[in-house]
């Protein structure tokens, strides 16, 4: 996904003179070459100041220019939290904040390097834009998609290697708009991310199989389609890599009391904790009862 | 500018300080726990930086930001003096149905950059900054901070960024009236003094001055150089220009009675008859 951000800016910057990357201390640098070679004074890098890269981008969006702030997740949000508050949502400014590696990503790491309270907090912000692609493909799109916004995007990316999972879909990326990635009957699985990647291959080992939706805009959040995905499934099965506390889950359960749908819900998500294990993603994922299998039994209704 | 001409130029804004805290004072008695203390502390950085150093103060290529947003008052009555700001909105400042408030809001004319929160207006200037040379604008930035301030993390994190990424098209104004709320700067982190040889450190050109002598401020405002950004540390009082608010805490928070007025009042009038 952080080559699909490089590759992003680089096809933007063909199109736009106004294309800027802030980074801090870490950037997709290897794919970053063919933007570099092309628009060599269109970088900055602050090192490892945060609350700096996001003054600054406030800064040069001021000027006119489309800063992309660009910084491993925790450290893109959580550190310059007033920075982002205040610099870009209050003055409404076009920035985009993208955090790499966001959720378990960065398993092996610990608990600073996690970020699962990302949603919730920069949803709570006013004039924020909220996306989290699930796979490469979405990552481009939201990209060149932060071009029609004139306030702050927080992009919730995931590392590297994530597969393509909408390459088939055949609903286009839109900003704002819950995508149907895969259809399917009985169950609906709406998530985001590249834990999506889990769920498709749980939906295709089910003999039920399942309907999937990337709901990749989580800010403004797609109610009209979370409406309809509640009328037109008898189960709705919630998936992300984020805590519950304002996440996607609370947000479905709270419009499916209001507009009374009798759909069952299934949550998954984070723990209220810090977690102090270490592995690989998959390992953390399972030991927060995140897994193929147990997705597939919410498929069935088990 | 010419000797003369600064002299001139000083005294007309030496004139024109003295008419603005008055204002400022006016407001006070229609505006509860007005911020009169901070403004008239950096009374005379902000108006000798928009009124003499920039090149067209009002819309120029030049950028103002206030980063000591609770000095707001001395922004709005230089901006109300330049035409840019309605009367009536100031003296409104703050009141039900106003649109500008306690701190300088993006949006009202005249401010390029919200504050009220100290420790954001560097890194932004240096954004702007970078983003004129990016944008083939010769402008400056100016950013007038104050001394405590200088405790937030990320103001330093802007003054090592600053040099190192080459910006030199960047002024910062400190205002040092040696106080926070709750005291002296020397009593509370005494280290923070003296400020000037940590700029240097950092890679600043630095300037001292006295930052209530126009003249003065506007001879190291000039100063500025092509290698590096430039820093001055202006020595300020707090509550400057009336005696009994001259580094007293409290006037960082309350308006003056009517009979307090009246003494502030006559300690401001100006030596001739006539205004400048």
């Amino acid at each position: 996904m952080r080559d699909a951000v490089a590759r992003a800016i680089t096809e933007a910057a063909r199109g736009r003179s106004d294309v800027i990357l802030v980074v801090a201390d870490i950037s997709p640098a290897a794919a970053l070459k063919t933007f570099l070679d092309e628009n060599p004074t269109r970088i900055v890098d602050v090192g490892v100041s945060e609350q700096a890269m996001i003054g600054m981008a406030a800064g040069l969006a001021i000027t006119g220019l489309r800063p992309f702030c660009y910084t491993i997740a925790p450290f893109s949000l959580y550190r310059p939290l007033e920075q982002i508050r205040v610099d870009l949502a209050y003055q409404d400014l076009p920035v985009v904040v993208v955090g790499v590696g966001a959720g378990l990503s960065y398993s092996a790491l610990g608990a600073t390097h996690h970020t699962a309270e990302d949603v919730a907090i920069a949803s709570a912000i006013p004039n924020m834009t909220v996306v989290a692609p699930c796979d490469p493909d979405e990552t481009e799109a939201a990209m060149i998609s932060s071009f029609q916004l004139s306030g702050p995007m927080y992009l919730r990316i995931g590392k590297s290697g994530e597969p393509t999972l909408t390459g088939d879909a055949r609903e286009p990326f839109v900003l704002g708009r819950i995508r149907k990635i895969r259809e399917g009957q009985g169950t609906a699985i709406i998530g985001y991310g590249p834990v999506l990647a889990m769920a498709c291959t749980a939906a295709e080992e089910s003999e039920n199989g399942a309907a999937i939706y990337s709901a990749h805009t989580l800010k403004p959040l797609d109610l009209d389609r979370v409406d309809s995905i509640l009328a037109d499934y008898a189960h709705v099965v919630v998936l992300e890599e984020h805590v519950e506390q304002g996440g996607l889950g609370m947000q479905i359960r709270a419009r499916a009391q209001l507009s009374k749908a009798a759909t069952q819900i299934t949550t998954f998500c984070l723990p209220d904790e810090f977690l102090h294990e270490y592995g690989s993603k998959d390992d953390l994922l399972q030991t927060v009862g995140i897994t193929q299998d147990t997705l597939a039994l919410a498929i069935r209704g088990v | 500018m010419t000797n003369p001409d600064r002299q001139q130029c000083a005294e007309s804004s030496r004139r024109r300080c003295r008419r603005l805290r008055r204002r400022i004072l006016e407001v006070s008695q229609k505006v509860e726990a007005l911020h009169v203390a901070p403004a008239f502390s950096c009374l005379e950085i902000v108006d000798t930086t928009l009124n003499t150093a920039m090149d067209a103060p009002y819309g120029g290529s030049d950028s103002f930001i206030l980063s000591k947003g609770h000095g707001a008052m001395a922004l709005y009555v230089v901006l109300e003096e330049a035409g840019i700001l309605d009367p009536e909105e100031v003296n409104n400042v703050s009141q039900s149905g106003s649109s500008i408030g306690g701190h300088p809001d993006r949006g009202v004319p005249g401010v390029v950059v919200a504050s009220g929160s100290l420790g954001h207006g560097l890194p932004i200037a240096l954004g702007i900054a970078r983003g004129k040379r990016e944008n083939g604008d010769h402008g400056r930035v100016y950013v007038v901070m104050s001394d405590g301030e200088l405790m937030e993390g990320s103001v330093w994190e802007g003054l090592l960024l600053g040099p190192s990424l080459g910006i030199s098209n960047v002024t910062i104004i400190i205002d040092h009236n040696g106080s926070i709320s709750r005291g002296e700067i020397a009593n509370v982190q005494p280290n923070l003094i003296p400020i000037a040889p940590k700029l240097a450190a950092f890679g600043w050109d630095v300037r001292e001055v006295d930052g209530h002598d126009p003249a003065a401020l506007a001879q190291v405002l000039e100063s500025a150089t092509q290698t590096a950004p430039l820093a001055i540390v202006a020595r300020t009082v707090k509550g400057k220009g009336v005696s009994y608010m001259e580094n007293q805490p409290i006037w960082a928070y309350r308006s003056p009675t009517p009979s307090e007025y009246q003494r502030a009042l006559a300690e401001l009038i100006d030596p001739e008859p006539h205004d400048a």
